[in-house]
C-alpha cells in the first residue's frame, strides 16, 4: 500500500482529491450554516463535486473528445458519464431553484431565513400547542 | 391467454413502458388544460389504467418469469431495459392500488385544503410523484433509478409545501425534506458512478454478474456503503428518519396518505434490490450490513420511533412516528437473511400501505371537519363521527397486529422467521414493540369514545367521497387478513425473486 502513495499516485489523482475536498466542503455548509440560502449553495458544491467525480472517471488518457474521426486508431473519452452527469445537473438545477422557491415562501411567512429565529417561532407555536393540550386534559 | 388475441398482443408487449408513461403524459395535459375538477378526472384516469397495467404485469410474471422491455429497441446492457419480476410487479401493483383509492379521496380533500388556483398543479405534481415511484420500480437501468428518484423527490417537496396553506411549518418541513433528500439522492448517485467505475456499465443484472469477482474490492465496499445509507435517508431508516414526521405531519391529508403507503415502500424496494440482486447476498460486506446495521437499527426503530409516539399530542404525528416503527419490522425482515424473512418483508410492504393510507385518510376525514388534528380537540367525537372514528380503531387494531387483521399476519411472518433461527429473543422483542402500539393507539380510542365534547358544536360525518376509499381499505385490511392466499403468495413469489435470482441456496442454507 505504501509504494502505491507515492508522488505520482498522488498529483495524478488531483481531480479526485479536488472532488472529495469540494465535497466534504459542500457537505459541511449545508450542516454548519444556519442561513437557508447559504444551505442551498453547500448543498450545490456537493452536487457539483458528483459532476467531477462523474466526469474524470470518464477521461481516457490520451482520448480526444468523442466525436466520430473516421480515424480507427483514434482513442476516445467515454462519453456516457458526460450525458449521465448532464441528467444530473438537470435534477440539480431543479432542486436548486425548488429550494430557493422554498425560501422565499418561508421568508414571507417567517419573516427571517435564519435557521435560529425559524426555530425560535416554531418552538413558541409548539409551546403554545403544549399548553392548549395541557389545559384541555 | 391473453395475448393470443391480435389487436391486444401488440399493447400486452408494450405495457412496461405504458406503466410509466400514462401518468407522465397526463401531468403536463392536466397543467395545460387548468381546471382542477378535470384534472382529478385526468388523475383518476391514469390512475385506473396504471392500476390494470401493473394487475397484467402481475399475472405475467407471477410464476416467476421476468419481462425485460428495451427502450427505443436498444438492447441491454447499452440501452435502457425495463425488467418486471414478480417483486418488483408485486410493488407496482400496491402503488397503483393506492394512488387510485387515495384519488377519490383527494378531491374532497383537496377542495377543503389548498386553494382553487393551486389545485391543478396539485394533481401534476401529483402525478409526476407517481410516475417517479413506478418509474424507480420498474426500472432495471442504475442510473435510471436515481432519475426517477428525483423526480418522485422533488414533486413530493412541492406537494408537502402545498401543506403550508394550513401550517406555515409545512414549508421549513419541504425545505429540511429537500435538503436530507437531495443528500441521501447524491449519496446515491456517488455509490453508482464508483460501481461504473469498476464495471463500465449500468444495467442491474449486468451489474450483479460483473461485480461477483470483484466482491473484495474497495471501490465496490465503498460504493455499497454510500448506496445503502443514500436509500436509508429516502427510507427513514431509524437515525436518518428525521425529515418524516414534519413532512407527513403538516403536508395536505391526501399526500401524506399517499407517501406514507408508497414512498418509503418503494424506498424499501430499491434497497431490497440492490442488496440482493447487485450486490451478491455473499458479499462479505452485504451480510455484515445486514447483521450490524440493518438488524440492530431495526429493532432499535420498532421500539424508539413507538415510544415517542406515545407522546406526541398531534394524531397524525403519532402515526408519522408509527410509521418509522413499522419501517424498522421491514428492516427486521431483511436482517433475517432468509426466504421467510423477505416474505415478511413484502407482506409487511402491504400490508402497512392499506392500513397506513386508511389511517391517515381517516385523521384527514377528522381535519376536513374539525380543522385540526390536534388529540385534545378531537374528544368526544366517537360519537359525532362515527364512520371514521370506528375506521381510525379498526386501523388502529391492524397497526397493533391484532389477528384476522393484515398486520398480525405481517407479524405472523416475522415470528415464524424468527423461529425458524431459534431466534426467541427475538420474537419477544417483536410482540413487545406490538404492545407499545396499544398504548398510542389506546390513547386515540379513549379521546374520541370516553371524552365528553369539550364545546357544543355539532360535527358532521365525513362525506362519502371520503368515507368510501376509507372503508375500502379498512375492509382490504380486514380481507387480507383472513384470505391470506394473494399476499402470501405474490410476497413468496417477490421473495423468490430477489434470493432465489441471485444464489437458489442462499435462503435455505442461511
Amino acid at each position: 500500500m505504501a509504494a502505491v502513495l507515492n508522488w505520482e499516485f498522488i498529483v495524478g489523482h488531483a481531480n479526485y482529491w479536488l472532488g472529495i475536498i469540494l465535497m466534504m466542503t459542500g457537505l459541511y455548509v449545508v450542516v454548519s450554516r444556519g442561513n437557508l440560502v447559504k444551505k442551498i449553495v453547500g448543498l450545490n458544491m456537493f452536487q457539483t463535486s458528483v459532476f467531477m467525480l462523474y466526469i474524470s472517471m470518464g477521461k481516457i488518457s490520451g482520448g480526444t473528445a468523442p466525436i466520430a474521426t473516421g480515424n480507427p486508431e483514434e482513442v476516445y473519452s467515454n462519453p456516457l458519464p458526460h450525458v449521465l452527469i448532464l441528467t444530473a445537473i438537470v435534477v440539480g438545477v431543479a432542486t436548486t431553484a425548488l429550494g430557493l422557491a422554498l425560501i422565499v415562501r418561508i421568508r414571507e411567512e417567517y419573516e427571517t431565513i435564519e435557521e435560529d429565529n425559524i426555530l425560535d417561532i416554531e418552538n413558541a407555536m409548539q409551546r403554545d400547542e403544549d399548553r392548549e393540550a395541557g389545559s384541555m386534559i | 391467454m391473453l395475448a393470443t388475441f391480435a389487436p391486444l398482443s401488440g399493447f400486452l408487449l408494450h405495457l412496461p413502458i405504458l406503466q410509466v408513461i400514462i401518468p407522465l403524459i397526463t401531468a403536463p395535459i392536466v397543467v395545460v388544460i387548468g381546471i382542477a375538477r378535470i384534472g382529478w378526472l385526468l388523475a383518476f384516469l391514469a390512475s385506473i389504467a396504471s392500476l390494470v397495467v401493473s394487475y397484467l404485469l402481475l399475472m405475467q410474471v407471477i410464476d416467476g418469469s421476468v419481462i425485460s422491455y428495451q427502450i427505443g429497441g436498444w438492447a441491454p446492457p447499452l440501452g435502457i431495459e425495463y425488467r418486471v419480476d414478480a417483486a418488483n410487479a408485486f410493488v407496482l401493483l400496491i402503488l397503483s392500488v393506492i394512488s387510485t383509492v387515495v384519488l377519490p379521496y383527494a378531491k374532497t380533500s383537496v377542495e377543503k385544503e389548498i386553494r382553487a388556483g393551486s389545485q391543478t398543479l396539485f394533481y401534476t405534481a401529483y402525478l409526476l410523484c407517481f410516475t417517479g415511484l413506478l418509474g424507480v420500480v420498474i426500472t432495471g437501468d442504475a442510473f435510471n433509478v436515481f432519475v426517477f428518484l428525483e423526480i418522485s423527490s422533488l414533486s413530493t417537496y412541492v406537494l408537502v409545501a402545498m401543506g403550508a396553506e394550513r401550517d406555515k411549518r409545512a414549508l421549513t418541513a419541504a425545505f429540511d425534506y429537500l435538503v436530507m433528500g437531495t443528500i441521501g439522492a447524491t449519496f446515491f448517485v456517488i455509490g453508482i458512478g464508483l460501481l461504473y467505475m469498476m464495471t463500465g456499465t449500468l444495467n442491474i443484472v449486468d451489474l450483479a454478474s460483473r461485480l461477483e469477482p470483484l466482491s473484495g474490492n474497495r471501490t465496490v465496499q465503498a460504493a455499497f456503503a454510500f448506496i445503502v445509507v443514500g436509500i436509508g435517508l429516502k427510507l427513514a431508516i431509524y437515525p436518518l428518519h428525521l425529515w418524516l414526521p414534519n413532512a407527513y405531519t403538516y403536508a395536505p391529508s391526501a399526500v401524506t396518505s399517499f407517501l406514507a403507503a408508497t414512498a418509503t415502500k418503494v424506498a424499501i424496494y430499491v434497497l431490497l434490490r440492490f442488496m440482493f440482486s447487485v450486490f451478491a447476498p455473499e458479499f462479505s460486506l452485504a451480510s455484515g450490513a445486514l447483521q450490524y446495521i440493518i438488524l440492530p437499527f431495526g429493532v432499535i426503530a420498532m421500539f424508539a420511533a413507538s415510544i415517542v409516539a406515545v407522546f406526541q399530542a398531534d394524531l397524525k404525528r403519532t402515526l408519522a412516528y408509527s410509521s418509522v416503527a413499522q419501517i424498522g419490522y421491514m428492516l427486521l425482515g431483511i436482517g433475517y437473511f432468509s426466504n421467510t424473512g423477505l416474505s415478511a418483508t413484502m407482506i409487511q410492504l402491504f400490508n402497512h400501505a392499506v392500513t397506513k393510507a386508511a389511517l391517515f385518510m381517516a385523521v384527514g376525514a377528522l381535519v376536513y371537519r374539525t380543522g385540526t388534528s390536534f388529540i385534545p380537540k378531537l374528544a368526544g367525537l366517537g360519537r359525532q363521527m362515527p364512520w371514521t372514528s370506528a375506521a381510525i380503531v379498526a386501523g388502529g387494531l391492524s397497526l397493533i397486529g391484532i389477528p384476522t387483521t393484515v398486520g398480525f399476519i405481517s407479524k405472523w411472518v416475522l415470528l415464524t422467521g424468527a423461529l425458524e433461527k431459534d431466534w426467541w429473543w427475538m420474537a419477544i422483542l417483536i410482540v413487545a414493540s406490538s404492545l407499545i402500539a396499544v398504548i398510542y393507539i389506546w390513547q386515540v380510542v379513549e379521546v374520541l369514545y370516553l371524552k365528553e365534547p369539550e364545546n357544543e358544536t355539532v360535527v358532521k360525518e365525513a362525506p362519502l367521497s371520503m368515507l368510501l376509499p376509507i372503508w375500502t381499505l379498512i375492509i382490504a385490511s380486514f380481507y387480507f387478513g383472513l384470505d391470506t392466499e394473494l399476499t402470501l403468495t405474490s410476497a413468496r413469489a417477490a421473495a423468490d425473486a430477489f434470493i432465489g435470482a441471485v444464489s437458489p441456496i442462499a435462503g435455505a442454507s442461511q
